[in-house]
């Protein structure tokens, strides 16, 4: 009997330890993929319901999550070494890429965002910043000494501010504040000191007005007056955020039912199917359906937190914590602005929202978080 | 300081993960935030997002009631309702408002009117995504244009209404007026809930005096629509009721036969059923085509109308006011009669003038050489003026006005005719308060023969000849016959419109006047020597009549009259009006030809023509009924 039980007792645990040990040796954290497969299938299941019940609109977006994942998978393959060493050239790549979209950019109605290089696809490189400035900031101050000093926190947020404003000249106000905040994030992990927090954002909100005269486009401003006042413009950009939220408010604490929206369904709300496809979850799900959509995202936030914590080096901390605050960043801009608390700017809801380039960008995050979280030299505590 | 240069490893984390720590709790916070915002949109103000989301989603829509139809006596249809497409743009989903106009025009003809008009209701109140009309009454070919190229016209659209149609163009439009676009004025009397749909509404004759019976009650429907406007499904509906067909005694073919006989002269005809007082015949010419006015008239089209020195546009019937010349001498010789200034055997001579005063201004008679022994019934078959103004010299004008207004002359005395004016029947105290000078017997003696300051309309001279063919039994003129589902015309007469009280009937103190009188009037028309004797030969049934003209420029003392020295315009009107068959009287007639000449040749034979037209087919019938009955 005793001699049954130790006999079988190691091979029980070894059998544990190495269905661990696959995952890890896919260089694939299984809390994560769990989580983000979750909320990828709310997103498909909100948006047959956004499109229309359009079933081609989610296979394409299926799809997209597919070879995004795939991407995420071949990310997270190689080591967090090679991406430190990479990463200074990746940035200047994607620096001289957004001085060609400037020159020779494509776009419509007024932006110019997309850059069309013969033998390649379209692309946006200002998707490739998305990861490019976490990654070349997290390597500079991982050289460095820490907390940075003031030299090297002028030149990291000189490295900030290039593709910050060469992104807002495109103009994508959005992307650009993204960007920025990704950069930003680095600085605040590297333990850059409170008083310069604190003395940047007293710096930063006395050049607002100046911020606002000269860099903003017309729109943009418009946009700002629309959220301090959506009634001044019933008919144009007021519009949207009133319609949604009407949608929100009209959905109550158990919503209209999936397919039941008749703010979406009606065409009242626009965008519903990108930037606004909260307001249609909010309706046709309820408050509570919201409420465990925001505890999803929490706890992919709060695994991203653990990696990061977790992480063996520098490098992998600081890039690790910059991605889960971009990626809450964007998501809380996003959830903020189409329920009336932040102006509109033009952020998708991640994972849930249709769109092709930015799921991909969000996925190769993902996949450099796994990579720092399954490429550990040290042995786990 | 120099342990400065080197990395601190313990540090490094220790500061990260105190930071992870911190920004963690600010995530949850900031969650919180998001969660605590969408609560209280979701559950503490669910109500008030609900109701927006029911205003947003559920539309009242009026639903225009159909206009009843107009139908003349015998059931033909003067007025219906057909089909039309209109051109609409909506605007949120016009991409360049200017150059789809521009591609438009490349399209199909749209006049400058149509592009004045869009330009003023697009800029009019209304719901988004509310379509704007552009042109109406589209043809198969234009839709079909439209339709082949509605990929480069987004946001246009060709939608189908309800437009007022007159069969009978120019024929009726004196009769049934138009309907038109509701204008700001209009806009403040009508009743904005029963109008909430409707488009047009009665702007003048038949169509604006019924308008309340022809509109009908709006219906409703609560339905469910997208942004765009587009209806889903009908969640609740009320039906509107259709607006009732009327009937008018008007009868479609003699108005044809009226306007025939006048031709292209400019006058009027008006014909009442003297058994009802119905009117069968009103005809103003020149007219106009109402069709024209329903969905608005363009700005061009208008002025040639409204500037054209032969006025089609007004109602010559209804409102001209015409000197009644020599047709109002039966009623002031009953007059005489009645205050006993003159008998049947009373008999003058006429040299042709008449003086008030040795050497003072002669008063001439329309006969150079005069007509010698008169006595009254030849007065009236001669229309003698001489023996007029003797009479009117010797009357008291406020007798005779008294007397005649009896008639109806310078009253509103019509049912629903809303738009017929007085007239002049001149007093002392009428021309005290009009130039403030006192009454002239001279003044007395242009009256006597219907100049001077009397004025009549032709529907008044057709009046008070009908009240003289019923032996002075009044009956008023009207238009409408019956209304549909109304017990009694009364009930349908509007209770905003003023609507004169039935005048009493004229009583004269020996009856056998009356008698007298219109035998009189038949030796107009068949006497020997009537002035109305060409329209005498060959009538199968006697006609009662008087003819008469009217001077439109004064003529001076001692200048010789000469028509073809006197322009076209400056030419006597001529007049007649008539009533028959004389003993048993079917229609009694006015009839008016501008400038025609003397009312014997102009106006006798269209009136001739008229009555014919309208007995011979009764008299046949009677006598066949007659003759079966045997």
């Amino acid at each position: 009997m005793s001699k049954d039980f130790l006999r079988q007792l190691p091979r029980a645990s070894h059998a544990f330890q190495s269905r661990q040990h696959i995952l890890n040796r896919l260089h694939i954290d299984g809390w994560l993929l769990l989580l983000l497969l979750m909320l990828c299938a709310v997103g498909l299941t909100v948006l047959y319901s956004a499109s229309d019940q359009s079933m081609a609109t989610v296979q394409r977006q299926a799809t997209r999550i597919g070879i995004a994942l795939v991407v995420m998978f071949v990310v997270a393959q190689i080591s967090p070494y090679h991406y430190r060493r990479w990463s200074p050239w990746l940035y200047g790549v994607g620096v001289l890429m957004l001085i060609g979209v400037l020159v020779m950019g494509v776009g419509a109605k007024g932006a110019q965002r997309w850059l069309a290089i013969p033998g390649l696809p379209r692309f946006q490189p200002s998707e490739i910043m998305k990861v490019a400035v976490p990654m070349a900031l997290a390597g500079y101050f991982a050289d460095r000494y820490l907390p940075p000093r003031l030299k090297h926190v002028g030149v990291g947020l000189l490295f900030v501010m290039i593709p910050t404003l060469l992104i807002a000249k495109q103009p994508d106000l959005g992307t650009s504040l993204l960007i920025c905040a990704s950069g930003l994030f680095v600085l605040l992990f590297a333990g850059i000191q409170w008083r310069l927090i604190f003395g940047f954002a007293a710096l930063v909100s006395s050049c607002l007005p100046l911020f606002w005269m000269f860099l903003m486009k017309g729109y943009q401003k418009q946009r700002v007056m629309t959220f301090l006042n959506p009634e001044s413009d019933l008919h144009g950009s007021g519009w949207n955020i009133i319609q949604s939220k009407i949608a929100i408010g009209s959905g109550g604490l158990e919503g209209k039912g999936w397919l039941q929206g008749t703010q979406s369904h009606l065409d009242f709300l626009p965008e519903s199917h990108t930037d606004f496809i909260i307001a249609v979850f909010a309706e046709e799900f309820g408050f509570l359906g919201v409420l465990g959509l925001l505890v999803l995202y929490l706890l992919v936030v709060t695994r991203c937190f653990f990696i990061a914590v977790r992480a063996d080096d520098t490098y992998g901390r600081l890039l690790a914590g910059s991605l889960t605050l971009t990626f809450f960043f964007y998501f809380f801009v996003n959830i903020g602005m189409v329920t009336g608390l932040l102006p509109v700017v033009g952020l998708p809801l991640p994972l849930i929202s249709y769109g092709g380039t930015s799921i991909v960008t969000l996925f190769v995050g993902f996949g450099l978080l796994m990579s720092i979280q399954t490429h550990k030299k040290v042995l786990p505590r | 300081m120099k342990n400065r240069d080197f990395k601190d490893p313990i540090r490094e984390t220790r500061i990260f993960t105190f930071r992870a720590i911190l920004f963690w709790i600010v995530v949850v916070m900031l969650v919180c935030v998001l969660a605590g915002r969408i609560f209280y949109l979701q559950v503490m103000q669910h109500e008030h997002y609900a109701a927006a989301s029911d205003n947003n989603r559920v539309l009242l829509q009026p639903i225009v009631p159909n206009r009843g139809l107009i139908y003349d006596t015998n059931g033909k249809l003067l007025a219906n309702n057909r089909a039309s497409q209109s051109l609409n743009l909506i605007l949120e989903r016009v991409e360049d408002v200017e150059q789809t106009l521009v591609l438009l025009q490349d399209l199909l003809p749209i006049s400058e009117g149509d592009l004045e008009r869009f330009a003023k209701r697009s800029k009019q109140r209304r719901r988004p995504h509310e379509p704007v009309m552009l042109r109406s009454r589209l043809s198969e070919q234009e839709i079909a244009i439209l339709a082949v190229n509605s990929h480069r016209l987004p946001g246009v659209s060709v939608e189908a209404q309800l437009v007022r149609h007159y069969p009978f163009t120019k024929s009726a439009a004196h009769v049934l007026g138009y309907v038109g676009r509701i204008n700001e004025r209009e806009l403040k009397r009508i009743d904005p809930v029963n109008y909430s749909g409707t488009q047009s509404v009665g702007k003048l004759g038949v169509e604006k005096f019924y308008e309340a019976q022809l509109h009908g009650l709006v219906g409703f429907q609560r339905v469910e629509v997208t942004a765009r406007g587009r209806v889903l499904r009908v969640l609740e509906r009320d039906d509107p009721v259709p607006g009732a067909d009327i009937t008018l005694y008007l009868d479609s073919e003699l108005q044809g036969v009226a306007e025939q006989a006048l031709g292209d002269r400019r006058g009027a005809v008006v014909a009442i059923d003297t058994q009802t007082g119905g009117i069968i015949t009103l005809v103003s010419q020149p007219s106009f085509d109402p069709n024209l006015f329903v969905t608005g008239i363009d700005t061009k089209s208008y002025a040639s109308l409204r500037d054209s020195l032969d006025l089609p546009l007004f109602n010559r019937a209804l409102r001209g006011q015409y000197p009644p010349g020599s047709t109002v001498k039966p009623f002031v010789a009953l007059g005489g009669l009645e205050y006993g200034h003159i008998n049947w055997a009373h008999t003058i001579r006429d040299p042709g003038w008449y003086q008030l005063t040795e050497g003072g201004r002669f008063y001439r008679d329309w006969k150079k050489w005069g007509h010698g022994k008169v006595d009254l019934q030849l007065a009236i078959a001669q229309s003698c003026d001489t023996y007029f103004y003797e009479l009117a010299h010797h009357m008291n004008v406020d007798d005779l006005h008294d007397f005649l207004w009896q008639f109806g002359f310078g009253q509103r005395i019509s049912l629903d005719v809303s738009e017929a004016v007085r007239g002049i029947l001149p007093s002392t105290s009428w021309k005290k308060a009009k130039t403030g000078q006192p009454w002239y017997t001279g003044d007395s003696l242009n009256v006597g023969i219907g100049q001077g300051y009397m004025l009549a309309t032709p529907l008044q001279l057709a009046t008070a000849t009908a009240v003289l063919a019923n032996r002075g039994r009044w009956l008023q003129p009207r238009m409408l016959k019956q209304i549909r589902g109304d017990k009694s015309y009364i009930d349908a007469l509007p209770s905003t419109e003023e609507i004169a009280a039935v005048p009493e009937n004229v009583t004269l103190k020996r009856e056998a006047d009356w008698e007298k009188m219109i035998d009189a009037m038949e030796s107009v028309v068949h006497g020997r020597r009537g002035t109305a004797q060409g329209i005498g030969r060959d009538v199968s049934y006697r006609i009662a009549g008087k003819t008469g003209t009217a001077q439109v420029v004064g003529i001076k003392q001692d200048e010789e009259y000469d028509v073809e020295k006197v322009k076209e315009r400056n030419q006597d009107h001529g007049l007649f009006v008539a009533f028959a068959p004389a003993d048993d009287p079917r229609i009694a007639i006015a009839v008016i030809v501008e400038n025609g000449g003397g009312g014997s040749t102009s106006a006798a034979p269209v009136a001739r023509k008229v009555m014919d037209a309208y007995l011979l087919p009764k008299l046949a019938a009677a006598k066949a009924e007659v003759a079966r009955s045997e």
